[in-house]
């Protein structure tokens, strides 16, 4: 792939998997939409910011939410505004184009750069949200009805979009992307990982900690296991506090780190005292 | 084009469309493929398949499609003019230098069988011989990234053979699933009014309009109540017993169903093997911490839609009997099947639920009682695929 001059190599900060660069490149040259689903806490936004930093583009975050339409990412009138201020006499009534407020799409589709666009967490919106984006990341471009203008891109774009699974996506929009699912790092990959966030970390107290770390991760009665952001702040934690090697496995101090949830802490305590959990209903 | 490749995804069950296939073409020609069978792999992944439920199936296809790995002659001729144009543009600044990095399957199946005969004794390290670990490009436990593997165990994934260890046979749809994936069906269970209380919280432009036309121009701002779902939900877990095995899975649908707050109301009840007078308000239940059963039948109005879940096995008198009732101290003097009944007849939207596999129902032990409540429930096997059967079912009724 080396006659491609916009190509992803990772960035310092970021450990990409082989196959993870592969599809990366992928939907670059082929000027689709890279979708990226994988477990929370794999790395997933960092993606887009490592893309970034690595091809020496600006990145444009345009983040997901349960209420956000399609629409919103396009442009915005603001009919309120314009009725106020002509009620009130303030602005310049007859010129709509100060009422359009370009969305985190329009953005990047004006940009004179390539930028790199991220639609973060595309599930969290409503079902049929996807589907309502179909023509614009096909074509890049939009019409705005109040000032009868298009708005095309003069380079388009790369666009990466995370999922976390809540929802399905429309087969029409899956059609159009590069997918890629993040697997949650091996123990050697996440060694790498660690590294690269805390170059000089005590080797005794990584090797103590991941073995912990991932001994937790196979207990199936948990209802959310750790992730890597989980991990390194254990690890963060765990050298400051400066507590005796033996302790980790033995106690797993700053446990709260790790998990978030108190049933998932009394689950783990109960495993590591009696081998087994007979938590079976949470709820009581 | 190999397009046998294309048409075997389908009858796997991909939906490949023909524009993806295209843009694999496409990909194809550009290169993308990065002149060996892993990149070629992941290219055909990361466009043709598009969850990680299907990889598992993705990996079967391209195992048998190019099952015949060892004996190059069988590929398709179109692959390799690909995969061999690559290698004469590959970039020299490729970070193996050795000779034998650049070769491909067939040359590697030549030397093979080359050194097989120079071959005479068990090797172990080293970079030539075929033998365990080490650096050549032949045997196993090695750390070559092109090689073919004889016998043994993969230890490094990139051998060739990748595709044979279906290492996403976890995410497959049809198997047993978690709670995410349980929430992700139950959020199809709604069904829409904007007759609710609540607050006002949508522009209404329509109403804004005439209102301020009414209001001789000044500006009237008229707000509405946005739509919410009205499902109500009744849920009678089976708890302890014979379903001790499957309280796992239980558990993440019981979780799935209290953390979907989209329900207008969710009422959560247990039994022991089959419901009778009593539904316990714990999973544990015991004697006192229950409600009546008729209450809840008279109280909880017909537009509750219930999902019952339980493996539907207990003893024939459990079902059909007076006083079938297993929980010693309690006898009934309705058998349990005339309770089964009434929850039908008063919830016509009404879905059981068993976690047994369905091929197992007409064999299982137990599988006479469960038959029996098969006729009298639509009965759906407790996967993905199931749940949403059954959610379909609760939406549209009979």
């Amino acid at each position: 792939m080396g006659k491609h001059t916009n190509q992803f190599k990772g960035s310092g900060s970021y450990v990409v998997s082989d196959e993870l660069r592969d599809a990366v490149n992928i939907a670059i040259v082929l000027k689709k939409p890279l979708l990226i689903k994988g477990e929370p806490g794999t790395g997933k936004t960092m993606l887009a910011q490592a893309i970034s930093e690595g091809l020496g583009k600006e990145l444009i975050i345009w983040n997901i939410k349960s209420t956000t339409k399609a629409q919103d990412g396009l442009y915005l009138y603001d009919t309120v505004q314009r009725l106020y201020d002509s009620q009130f006499g303030e602005g310049n009534v007859a010129d709509i184009k100060q009422y359009i407020r370009l969305g985190k799409l329009g953005e990047a589709f004006v940009s004179e750069e390539q930028v790199v666009l991220l639609i973060d967490e595309i599930d969290k919106a409503d079902l049929e949200f996807p589907n309502d984006l179909l023509w614009e990341l096909d074509r890049m471009e939009f019409y705005i009805n109040e000032t009868r203008e298009m708005i095309r891109t003069n380079v388009r774009p790369i666009v990466i979009i995370t999922s976390n699974a809540e929802k399905e996506l429309p087969d029409a929009f899956l059609r159009r992307c590069i997918f890629h699912y993040i697997a949650f790092p091996e123990p050697d990959k996440m060694e790498e990982i660690v590294r690269v966030h805390y170059p000089d970390i005590d080797e005794k107290l990584l090797t103590q900690a991941m073995e912990s770390f991932y001994k937790i991760r196979e207990m199936k009665e948990l209802q959310k296991k750790p992730g890597t952001s989980e991990l390194l702040d254990w690890l963060q934690a765990l050298t400051f506090s400066g507590i005796p090697l033996k302790k980790i496995a033995a106690e797993i101090p700053f446990i709260g780190v790790l998990l978030k949830k108190n049933q998932d802490i009394d689950t783990v305590a109960e495993i590591r005292e009696k081998g087994y959990s007979a938590k079976r209903w949470l709820n009581t | 084009m190999f397009i046998a490749f294309y048409y075997l995804l389908r009858a796997c069950g991909l939906k490949v469309s023909m524009n993806e296939w295209m843009t694999l073409t496409e990909a194809l020609d550009r290169g993308l493929s990065g002149a060996s069978l892993t990149g070629f792999y992941r290219l055909c992944r990361a466009v043709l398949v598009k969850t990680e439920a299907d990889f598992d199936r993705f990996d079967l296809a391209f195992a048998e499609y190019f099952h015949g790995i060892e004996s190059p002659e069988t590929f398709p001729d179109e692959l390799w003019r690909w995969l061999a144009e690559d290698v004469q543009i590959r970039d020299g600044n490729d970070k193996h230098m050795l000779d034998e990095c650049l070769l491909e399957l067939e040359e590697l199946q030549r030397r093979l069988e080359e050194r097989l005969k120079e071959q005479k004794e068990r090797h172990s390290g080293g970079n030539y011989w075929i033998g365990t670990g080490g650096t050549s490009t032949m045997g196993h436990g090695g750390y070559h990234e092109r090689g073919i593997r004889v016998g043994g165990e993969g230890r490094h994934r990139n051998a060739v053979q990748v595709a044979g260890e279906r290492k996403f046979r976890d995410f497959r749809q049809d198997s047993i699933l978690d709670a995410r994936q349980f929430q992700m069906a139950f959020r199809k269970l709604r069904q829409y009014s904007s007759r609710l209380e609540g607050p006002r919280t949508e522009l209404d432009i329509d109403e804004t309009a005439t209102q301020t036309g009414d209001n001789a121009g000044r500006l009237t701002l008229v707000w509405e109540k946005p739509r919410k779902n009205t499902i109500k939900l009744l849920v009678l877990f089976d708890s302890d017993g014979s379903m001790l095995p499957y309280g796992r899975l239980c558990n993440r649908l019981f979780h799935a169903v209290s953390k979907s707050s989209h329900f207008k109301d969710l009422k959560v009840y247990y039994f022991h093997n089959c419901v009778y007078e009593h539904l316990y308000k714990t999973p544990h239940c015991r004697k006192g911490e229950w409600i009546d059963t008729d209450w809840a039948l008279k109280n909880l109005s017909q537009e509750y839609r219930l999902i019952l879940v339980g493996d539907g096995t207990m003893a024939p008198s459990e079902l059909l009997r007076k006083g079938g009732n297993s929980f010693i101290g309690l006898y009934n003097d309705t058998p349990g099947i005339e309770w089964l009944n009434r929850f039908r007849k008063r919830y016509g939207k009404s879905v059981w639920l068993n976690p047994i596999h369905r091929q197992e129902w007409d064999y299982t032990y137990g599988s006479h009682t469960l038959g029996i409540i098969k006729e009298i429930f639509p009965m759906f096997e407790l996967t993905v695929d199931g749940l949403e059967a059954g959610i379909k079912k609760l939406l549209s009724g009979r």
